[in-house]
């Protein structure tokens, strides 16, 4: 079976029971991973039409929802709704442009959010100090987590004075 | 492309040797890029994608790393030579399948490719045989900085290479080990041991990757995260739990020996013998067989076949491969015979 949203194999077979039906969702695993951690997905397609009183929060959140679906990117003309329902962006800008919205959708994925590996030599002397100040900052969190507090400090050291001279220079 | 010699050869990192290639057989690396100046692909005109190709195939073309590279135009090919490309896995399903130009890149070794307009603008693969994928992450690593010089990435300052699907953005790093796991699998430990990666973010995958079964007892085992670690850090991750893995098949192994010698040694040699002497045979039949002789060789109950041979029976006894290799199309049962046949050449009884 094929993924409903791409040509690729379906691997993730989900019912979902939060419409007035019971919907079958057949999803490949990156659509699966995105499904998983869009923040309300799908659910303006299954939520009931008419809200009570006391789903007045949830209306309120299926609005906000319909307005960021509307949002459109000024450089590919993607919507929010199109890249839900494709799990593909349009453009390199789209991460600017939705950077609210994509923002909980990455920590979902990644429970991270700053990315702390290679990057391009051609980007220029400040790219290369934030690298490096990302790298020593993520050194630092794992020490923490490893309780390894001595090292921890000289890492903060570290990131203090390259800080400093980073934005000196 | 000399295709038709492709078919008769075997990639590198199918040489069945490198360090554990007993039980892994190949390190992969991948990393997703996108040219700046493009929208990504599902937004591209048909003029986009096809500036697309152009400019990178100029651009390969001034690199020297880079000379002695075949730039094959896929919307340009059969169905037969795409389908050699997927089983030689130097493109994906998706790209053989996708529509408009796309292209690939193949250095004549195999040890890296460049699928053109896939997923991403760009998707650059090494490929090594057997455990080795410190040196796999350094070459790829350097053929990266040398595109890198010569076509701008799309790259932002917090979120790193920006990729069309948000599972990859960051480093855009896929790390993938194939490993050959016969001895959990007759011993029913192999759930077991994938649950506890899983829980590690690890992925397992079968022969070819996202969706595709563990045929033959192959897996792959790959990173899911790819962003807020350095590439060295995922690595590490996949390459940490190799020995632990290397160790449970082969304990599984050598139980399987000391306490089933006798049905094992049954099972491989029937395993030998049908392949041996079949008239028809189907892949699926032919990648469960091959396993088990594979087995056979790595715990000496057979002796007159080498690893390397078998590694290559299981690419040339495939659909596309047996095709190109007999110079035309086949219907299945047609094929089937041709396997046959081409297993009892290449497998003379002693």
């Amino acid at each position: 079976m094929k993924c409903q949203h791409c040509e690729k194999p379906a691997v993730f077979h989900i019912t979902e029971l939060t419409g007035p039906e019971p919907q079958e969702v057949h999803l490949c695993e990156d659509h699966a991973q995105l499904f998983l951690a869009m923040p309300g997905s799908e659910s303006e397609e299954a939520a009931p039409a008419a809200p009570s009183g006391k789903q007045k929060k949830l209306a309120k959140t299926a609005e906000d929802l319909s307005r960021v679906d509307q949002s459109t990117c000024p450089k590919c003309g993607i919507t929010f709704h199109e890249f839900r329902q494709q799990g593909r962006l349009g453009c390199a800008h789209d991460y600017d442009h939705f950077q609210r919205e994509l923002e909980p959708l990455l920590s979902n994925i990644h429970g991270e959010k700053v990315h702390c590996g290679k990057r391009p030599r051609t980007a220029g002397a400040e790219a290369l100090v934030r690298a490096e100040l990302n790298r020593l900052k993520e050194q630092m969190r794992e020490a923490v987590d490893k309780e390894q507090y001595e090292l921890a400090s000289q890492l903060r050291d570290q990131i203090r004075k390259l800080d400093k001279d980073g934005t000196n220079s | 492309m000399k295709l038709d010699a492709l078919a008769r050869g075997c990639g590198e990192w199918l040489r069945g040797t490198g360090p554990d290639s007993d039980i892994v057989v190949s390190s992969r690396i991948r990393l997703a890029r996108n040219l700046a100046e493009f929208p990504f692909i599902r937004r591209c005109t048909e003029t986009q994608r096809r500036a697309i190709a152009r400019l990178v195939r100029e651009r390969v073309a001034e690199v020297d790393a880079w000379s002695g590279t075949e730039y094959v135009d896929i919307q340009g090919l059969g169905d037969i030579d795409r389908q050699l490309l997927v089983e030689r896995q130097l493109i994906s399903r998706e790209l053989s399948k996708a529509e408009g130009p796309r292209a690939v890149v193949v250095e004549p070794q195999e040890t890296f490719s460049l699928m053109v307009n896939e997923e991403d603008h760009l998707r650059l693969q090494v490929m090594h045989s057997g455990f080795d994928l410190e040196p796999a992450w350094n070459k790829i690593n350097h053929l990266d900085d040398l595109l890198e010089e010569r076509l701008p990435f799309a790259f932002h300052e917090q979120l790193g290479y920006l990729t069309a699907c948000p599972t990859n953005v960051g480093t855009g790093l896929r790390v993938s080990v194939m490993f050959h796991l016969p001895g959990l699998v007759l011993s029913r430990e192999i759930d077991k041991v994938f649950r506890g990666l899983q829980k590690m973010h690890l992925a397992v995958r079968g022969l070819y990757g996202e969706g595709s079964q563990a045929l033959g007892d192959f897996y792959q085992i790959s990173n899911q995260l790819t962003l807020g670690k350095t590439e060295e850090q995922l690595i590490a991750r996949v390459a940490e739990i190799v020995p632990q893995l290397l160790e449970y098949e082969r304990k599984a192994r050598q139980t399987l020996l000391e306490h089933n010698h006798k049905e094992l040694h049954d099972r491989v040699s029937r395993a030998l013998g049908i392949l041996r002497t079949a008239k028809t045979i189907s892949s699926e039949e032919t990648l469960l067989l091959l396993s088990s002789v594979r087995l056979g060789i790595n715990l000496k109950l057979i002796t007159d076949i080498d690893i390397a041979t078998v590694n290559r029976l299981f690419l040339q006894t495939q659909p596309a491969h047996l095709q190109k290799i007999r110079g035309r199309e086949l219907d299945t049962a047609e094929r089937n015979e041709e396997r046959a046949i081409f297993l009892q050449k290449h497998l003379p009884a002693a």
